[in-house]
């Protein structure tokens, strides 16, 4: 099934991936082929977006990569607060496939003070389904409060049959709570047939944090003592310590780190978020609502950043200090100035070895857009990137980021991904685990750009130097030269 | 990787990961200074008197009181267990019906055990097809699937949400030929697969009975039925196995080696274990389609691991074949049985050449089984491999202790403990059905073994408890490639024994290694 580009010979870059596309969505049903040209496209440089409708339902039977609104709740938003407990509430499969594979690092003991790495679940039967879950939940809840009496809270992370069996877990929880003394138990409508991604999921519990945790504590007296360099990191995710490598940055800088959303964050820290004076945003997509919110109510405001690679580092460090005064301006640049040595060495020690390389991204969340910095600092180039549940306003985002002529590919099928990169010949692919072997089988180096392959960090300077060490290690792995035996290699 | 070298900061020389970095002093202090300025900890005593508290019996009592949730569960639901019988048939894509998340979590799952591609579609419903039904969903998931994909077959499956909505596979596929989704004659056997019923393992069995069933009875209304005309052949199911990729090349040795006239039904030991050498195989190996077909005529089925085909063997026992159901045979009497039910049903003598390879695992237990005797067992898995590994453990000399089961019932119950009964060693040991690994953890704590056996997620036991982990089960994400080496006939009992051993050795050099304290018995002969 290998493409060849039909009408004699497009001579430009943009001509090539205009007839790639073509030529990719004749496989398709004319129904579905109509329906996928409009998320692939080429950015055209000077376009306020990337071309693409973003956002919109995956077609059935096309192998998406994206997943559902739970996995965007309990698996990204909620999971990683530490010292409440996650219920997956329903059968048994979500909790168990989502079970610590998401590498929220955190700091606690857990099943004694901290949770994430646990896997709760009410594992329905069919009685349930018939009868409704409500009594097992308030039942569960009891157990739980009983087993792990230094719980700090309970979310309930709805899967697909509670919304369908009707449940009334708002009233299981507030009913609970009560009893408990008024313990924060967050009933979360994250069923994972909501919305079209995993994106709705983040809504839905940005929306849960909203109501049932800062809501309830607008009320209520709260003694803590506030400084003028008060800021909350949202949306860092914490993957292999990205949110550890990005806080020391702040605090080195002269900003006082309130709370982690939600990477190694604490409910205690959820709460006084709405003290800071700015909240600082890594993962726009996952967090901008609560973002958004606590301007609205608090008004706090916001910056988005960019802790991949030192070039959109620095710039980002200079962009939060200016919401302060001189003494974090300079804190900021004596930061910029104390790790360039170190930056420079990194990039002196694997510019050469990357020189030139070609990347192509598919990846969720920020990625897409944010890493293409980090890998420009090493001389590679970005020539096609994707989102997997990204919105309009991401693909506008993106243009501040991408060349033109870049193949944009929204919300990417396993066969058009594929096609993209056997006729793009990348020198390195980064998306995720169910991508990572289909590639590798063609002989294109991969890293996890979830996971970070299960190394990490990659965000802040110390990342960098990961980030860089890890890209070298793929694209320049002496097995990529095996992979064609030797009385087959054409000479 | 701990390592105890001064502090140092970041460098491009020796570049510092998520192993090292968080233990410099930068960080301990930056961890310290959040936790008490932010996290409103739980004082640490308090943290040390829970934790002492869940050791103790009084805490297993209440842990063992649970009914409602359930605490580190080894089980997956069913749509992961017919994905798993679905791809071991030849060009077959795996579709399931309902939400999509799902499927991107099946995915994941697979590849992180096999370190393989796990190629698989999702009818993709949202909440319009929660209200009206995922009809439309079929008819152009199956359109699409079968131009993208050109498949050979489409087995579907479903999710919980299609379950709970009611959605009707058979009437939907039928609907979808009509429209022109997929050729009047292509093959789409399907299995209603829900997660809240069973585990993965029902599952599997839903999906082989559905694959069956489908062939033999006339797919689903368009062909007549086949009639039954027996041949001289015996048919064989693995079951859900994650190490589908060294046992169903030994079993084919062996039956080889027999010469014995078979038929496997799911051989997915190429699809989940492909060659990187440029080309991307979504489909490779596996079942024949026409083989289907054949294997009514089998004067017999096998199933190695019974608790993963109890509705298939029925199925097939009413179509007029033999049965025989095994237990994932691991180890030397298991495989004897097995060997010797296979020559009984099909006339061939068991050759010498296996009689040898018998020989020298006896030959192998002989010669290391004073590390195992005596030693102290728990473990826990898939109610088949649980099984398999307690005879093996019996046969060792060793005592399992604790036997868990987190999808056993029963059945499996009678069974687990009708083994420990037969043997001196079973005398100590005692059979969980249906719990999890927070009861373990409490098992463990309240009465110690020497070591546990059991899948990836075992290591947060060991963690808490201290007791060493040999890592046996599914899945494995943390070790790579134990999947190709077969558990199964007596060169995988080699294999069993040989990972119980390096555990047995390393543990012993781990507690002898402080120089002049325990090293007189850091012994260079073992």
């Amino acid at each position: 099934m290998s493409l060849t580009i039909e009408n004699a010979q497009p001579v430009t870059l943009k001509e090539k991936n205009k007839a790639l596309i073509k030529e990719v969505l004749q496989v398709y049903p004319e129904k579905a082929a109509k329906k996928r040209e409009k998320h692939l496209n080429l950015y055209e440089a000077g376009k306020t977006d990337c071309g693409v409708k973003s956002n919109i339902k995956s077609l059935p039977g096309v192998m998406t990569i994206r997943g559902c609104a739970y996995a965007g709740s309990k698996g990204v938003v909620w999971g990683p607060i530490k010292d409440m407990i996650h219920i997956s509430h329903g059968p048994v499969g979500c909790g168990q496939y989502s079970w610590a594979s998401r590498r929220n690092y955190y700091i606690g003991t857990t099943g004694v003070d901290t949770f994430v790495t646990m896997q709760f679940t009410t594992d329905f039967q069919e009685k349930d389904i018939v009868f409704g879950g409500d009594k097992k939940l308030a039942k569960a809840l009891e157990e739980l409060q009983e087993l792990f009496p230094l719980n700090k809270g309970i979310t309930i992370q709805s899967e697909c049959p509670i919304g369908l069996i009707g449940d009334d877990i708002e009233a299981v929880a507030k009913a609970k709570s009560k009893d408990f003394g008024g313990k924060t138990i967050v009933p979360v409508r994250c069923e994972g047939f909501r919305g079209v991604s995993q994106s709705l999921g983040h809504h839905i519990a940005n929306d849960s944090i909203r109501d049932w945790v800062l809501e309830k504590m607008a009320g209520k007296k709260e003694e803590f003592v506030t400084t003028p360099y008060d800021v909350a990191i949202i949306g860092d995710y914490n993957i292999g310590g990205d949110a550890w490598a990005s806080r020391i940055l702040l605090e080195e800088m002269g900003l006082r780190v309130v709370a982690q959303w939600s990477g190694d964050g604490s409910l205690k820290e959820l709460e006084r978020t709405p003290k800071v004076k700015l909240n600082i945003l890594h993962c726009y997509r996952s967090m901008n609502y609560i973002s958004r919110y606590m301007e609205e109510k608090f008004g706090i405001p916001w910056v988005e950043y960019n802790f991949f690679g030192p070039t959109k580092i620095a710039e980002s460090l200079r962009k939060i200090a200016s919401f302060f005064d001189d003494k974090i301006k300079e804190g900021a640049e004596k930061v910029i100035a104390k790790y360039q040595p170190m930056v420079d060495a990194v990039i002196a020690k694997y510019r050469p070895r990357l020189e030139g390389k070609k990347v192509m991204l598919f990846v969720g969340g920020l990625r897409p857009r944010h890493v293409i910095g980090a890998y420009e600092d090493l001389g590679m180039e970005v020539i096609g990137t994707g989102y997997e549940f990204g919105h309009n306003d991401d693909y506008q985002r993106t243009t501040h980021y991408v060349k033109d002529g870049t193949l944009i590919y929204d919300d990417v099928t396993g066969f058009e991904f594929e096609k993209f990169v056997e006729a793009l010949q990348p020198d390195l692919v980064g998306s995720g685990i169910k991508e990572k072997y289909v590639f590798q089988k063609m002989g294109f180096p991969f890293r996890q750009m979830h996971s970070w392959d299960y190394s990490g960090p990659y965000h802040g300077y110390d990342g960098f130097a990961i980030f860089a060490r890890d890209m070298d290690m793929a694209i320049n792995s002496p097995v990529w030269k095996m992979t064609a035996a030797p009385w087959k290699t054409k000479q | 990787m701990e390592r105890t070298e001064k502090a140092k900061s970041q460098n491009a020389d020796n570049v510092l990961d998520h192993f090292n970095l968080f233990r410099q002093p930068q960080y301990l202090e930056m961890f310290e200074k959040k936790k008490c300025e932010f996290e409103n900890p739980v004082p640490a005593e308090e943290v040390e008197k829970i934790r002492e508290w869940t050791k103790s019996w009084e805490y297993r009592e209440k842990n063992f009181a649970r009914e409602a949730i359930s605490i580190n569960p080894s089980k997956a639901c069913q749509p992961l267990g017919a994905i798993f019988a679905a791809v071991g048939f030849e060009g077959t894509l795996p579709f399931v019906h309902g939400s999509q998340g799902c499927v991107a979590y099946f995915r994941s799952h697979f590849s992180r055990h096999f370190k393989e591609p796990s190629s698989c579609v999702s009818s993709s419903m949202t909440e319009d097809a929660a209200v009206f039904g995922g009809l439309n969903n079929m008819i152009d998931g199956l359109a699409n699937s079968f131009s993208l994909y050109k498949p050979k077959m489409i087995a579907v499956s479903t999710t919980c949400m299609a379950e709970v909505i009611g959605d009707d596979l058979n009437a939907f596929i039928k609907n979808a030929r009509d429209k022109g989704s997929i050729p009047q004659d292509f093959d789409v056997p399907f299995a209603h697969t829900p997660s809240f019923v069973g585990s993965h393992i029902t599952g599997y069995d839903n999906m082989m009975k559905g694959i069956l069933s489908y062939f033999w009875d006339g797919k689903a209304g368009t062909v007549p039925p086949l009639e039954r005309k027996p041949v001289d052949r015996i048919n064989i199911i693995g079951g859900f196995d994650p190490y589908t990729v060294g046992n169903m090349r030994e079993l084919k040795r062996m039956l080889s080696l027999m010469g014995v006239n078979y038929l496997i039904l799911s051989d997915n030991s190429d699809v989940w274990d492909t060659p990187t050498d440029g080309t991307f195989r979504m489909y490779d190996g596996g079942t024949k389609l026409t083989e289907i077909s054949d294997a009514i005529h089998s004067k017999a089925t096998v199933s190695i691991q019974g608790f993963c085909t109890e509705k298939t063997i029925s199925y097939i026992n009413e179509k007029g074949q033999q049965t025989a159901v095994f237990h994932c045979p691991i180890g030397v009497r298991a495989t004897d049985a097995f060997l010797m039910e296979i020559s009984k049903l099909t006339g061939k003598p068991i050759p010498e050449e296996l009689e040898k390879e018998r020989g020298r695992l006896v030959d192998a237990i002989a010669d290391s089984n004073a590390h195992i005797h005596g030693k102290r067992f728990a473990l826990f898995g898939d109610p088949d491999m649980t099984l398999g590994l307690t005879g093996f453990l019996l046969e060792l000399g060793a005592e399992p202790i604790h036997v868990l089961c987190t999808n056993g019932g029963k059945e499996w119950e009678e069974k687990a403990k009708t083994l420990l009964e037969a043997s001196p060693f079973g005398k100590n040991g005692s059979v969980y059905a249906g719990k999890d690994l927070w009861h373990m953890r409490s098992l463990l704590f309240t009465e110690p073994v020497d070591f546990l056996i059991g899948n990836t997620y075992a290591k947060y036991l060991e963690r808490d408890t201290g007791t060493p982990l040999i890592r046996i089960g599914f899945p494995i994400f943390d070790r790579h490639h134990h999947h190709r080496y077969p558990i199964w006939g007596y060169q995988g009992g080699l294999n069993v024994l040989v990972w119980i051993l390096n555990k047995i050795f390393d543990e012993m050099d781990k507690n002898t290694i402080v120089p002049a304290k325990s090293d007189y018995s850091y012994d260079i002969i073992r």
